[in-house]
């Protein structure tokens, strides 16, 4: 099966306290650590499966900057065949809409079976994988936690809906799918497989190779700023050391119906 | 505002949800004086009692009925949608896992503007200026949407007060035969229900529950010992299930389980709304995080600043002493 996942660079919010820079127009990102989108990891992970399983090829495609090269590399050296960086002037500050009209792009210059995408990015609104199946005019499922191959035309795949039920569909190929986390458990990368993909050649292609004009990928949704959120009263902080802080901890929890 | 606002309301066993009242609530602060237009699918008895239900509330139901809208499956559902809406409708439909699946695809196909997940809109000129969050909650954000070819907007559930019904009782129009094509290439089988698993948690009144803030597999043995000093049980977030740590039966969120404790001590858990959607009936919320920035700071009753290796086991040894 010929799988192209698509995957991002974002700040690693389990890494980085996020805050916003003095005029609210972007978060801080001096000294922050990026790293590959949690969900695409995943996406990744079952795409290297698939292909261990039944054979065909995994490409990494993202729409980035040269930085989004060591995102590439990093699932190449998980197993992915190869990456393409799609690059472009014309593609900063473009929205889902215009991320998903550049990989429909990339993706009908190829030949792909399945789609992979990550379900959502912290960042993100979850919507990239929609919304290039509908362009593609291919089957989607969202939320996608299990994946098990019918036969070369057919997959049945499990979807996690609301309070921890299981939606099962079958799914005609060639589709997209966005992948939920905890799928699988995604391998471990190391240096040496990190070494090994350094020097592979890595296609950028721009605006003019895929053939779209600026209106192609004008936003529609513009972030106007950041702002951290008011929210409630927020919590009474106890302060002090330890000892003075369990002791107040543990008067409010026997109040409160906290102890047995 | 020209365009039509509609709302995409949800049922189950023919009762509908909460959501639907919020709807109207979020179509509002788009236009003060907006009656949307409910849009209800589904099939037999189930979907007359939705659309009665909802007609209680919307001055107008648009009803979908066929027998492929039993359960909604959101690529069926899409092609429903398209043959009745006009093109610059703007179309309200809660941010959930079947919005999720709906409404990307449905933008496109519109060819509307899509905005997830919002917490609060207004009408900004031209555009729509939308609040959400980024980053797990740690930020907000303001933006400014296009309405002018209409837009279909994700509201996150409970964002909106939900508003009354009404004095009259609305209309109910059929649309049924509106809808030609009911097959896709994606195909419904079956729901499999959660599994139960060793504990209960939706029935403890006192929950240890942990997050990635936990550190390592070891971590839950520190919260387990806590649990048993406090006389309850360890729950978790998503990724304690994600990296296999505890059964899904123990996660606490939307994608989890739903719990109603009395005590709920949230251990380097961050509070993404999707983990805090799992929790009900106000109890009282103990936040206990290294990081001073946390957003469960923000919902918690009490915060402690504190390593949880070190802060757990010391409350344990001194629940123990009594």
């Amino acid at each position: 099966m010929e799988i192209l996942v698509c995957v991002t660079r974002v700040p690693d919010t389990a890494e980085n306290e996020i805050e916003v820079n003095a005029d609210g127009s972007d978060i801080e990102r001096d000294s922050l650590v990026y790293s590959v989108n949690e969900w695409d990891n995943y996406a990744v992970e079952e795409a290297i499966r698939i292909k261990e399983s039944s054979g065909g090829s995994v490409t990494v495609v993202t729409v980035g900057d040269g930085e989004s090269e060591e995102v590439l590399r990093r699932e190449m050296a998980m197993g992915a065949d190869r990456g393409i960086l799609l690059q472009d002037e014309s593609f900063a500050g473009t929205d889902g809409r215009g991320l998903a009209t550049i990989l429909k792009a990339e993706i009908e210059k190829g030949k792909y079976d399945l789609i992979l995408a990550g379900a959502q990015a912290d960042a993100g609104a979850g919507e990239v994988g929609g919304m290039l199946a509908a362009l593609l005019d291919f089957p989607y499922a969202s939320l996608v936690n299990s994946i098990e191959i019918v036969d070369d035309k057919t997959l049945k795949v499990g979807r996690e809906v609301d309070g921890g039920n299981i939606e099962m569909n079958r799914i005609s190929l060639p589709c997209v799918l966005s992948i939920q986390t905890g799928i699988n458990e995604p391998r471990y990368v190391g240096i040496r497989g990190i070494r090994q993909v350094a020097s592979v050649q890595i296609p950028v292609h721009g605006a003019g190779e895929l053939g779209l004009s600026t209106a192609a990928v004008e936003p529609r949704v513009r972030r106007e700023d950041y702002f951290v959120p008011e929210l409630g009263a927020g919590a009474e902080m106890l302060d002090g050391s330890n000892e003075e802080i369990i002791d107040k901890l543990v008067e409010m929890l026997k109040a409160k119906g906290g102890l047995k | 505002m020209a365009a039509q606002i509609f709302a995409y309301i949800k049922h189950k066993g023919g009762a509908v949800d909460d959501t639907a009242l919020e709807l109207i609530s979020a179509a509002r602060n788009i236009d003060a004086s907006a009656e949307p237009i409910a849009l209800v699918a589904g099939s037999g008895a189930d979907l007359d009692q939705a659309c009665s239900q909802t007609a209680s509330t919307y001055k107008q139901v648009w009803k979908l009925g066929n027998s492929a809208f039993a359960y909604p499956n959101a690529e069926v559902l899409r092609k429903a949608l398209l043959a009745v809406l006009p093109t610059d409708a703007i179309v309200l439909v809660p941010h959930d896992a079947f919005g999720m699946d709906l409404s990307p695809g449905l933008s496109i196909k519109l060819d509307a503007t899509f905005v997830a997940d919002v917490l609060a809109l207004e009408v900004s000129g031209n555009d729509l200026r939308v609040v959400r969050q980024e980053y797990g909650g740690q930020v907000s954000s303001h933006s400014l949407c296009r309405m002018d070819k209409g837009a279909v907007i994700n509201i996150r559930p409970g964002a909106f007060a939900p508003v009354e019904a009404l004095a009259s009782i609305g209309e109910v129009v059929d649309k049924s035969s509106y809808v030609a094509e009911v097959s896709t290439g994606r195909e419904f089988v079956e729901l499999i229900e959660a599994v139960a698993g060793d504990v209960d948690i939706t029935k403890e009144d006192i929950l240890v529950s942990i997050g990635r803030g936990i550190g390592d597999e070891e971590g839950i043995q520190i919260a387990e010992e806590l649990a048993e000093a406090m006389g309850g049980v360890v729950s978790c977030s998503r990724p304690i299930v994600d990296a296999k740590w505890m059964d899904k039966s123990r996660q606490v969120g939307t994608s989890g389980q739903t719990v109603k404790p009395k005590v709920y001590l949230a251990c380097g858990i961050s509070g993404s709304f999707q983990h805090l959607g799992g929790i009900k009936g106000n109890p009282f919320v103990v936040a206990i995080n290294k990081n001073p920035k946390a957003p469960i700071f923000q919902v918690a009753d009490v915060g402690i600043v504190a390593d949880l290796q070190e802060f757990l086991p010391e409350l344990t040894e001194r629940i123990n002493e009594g």
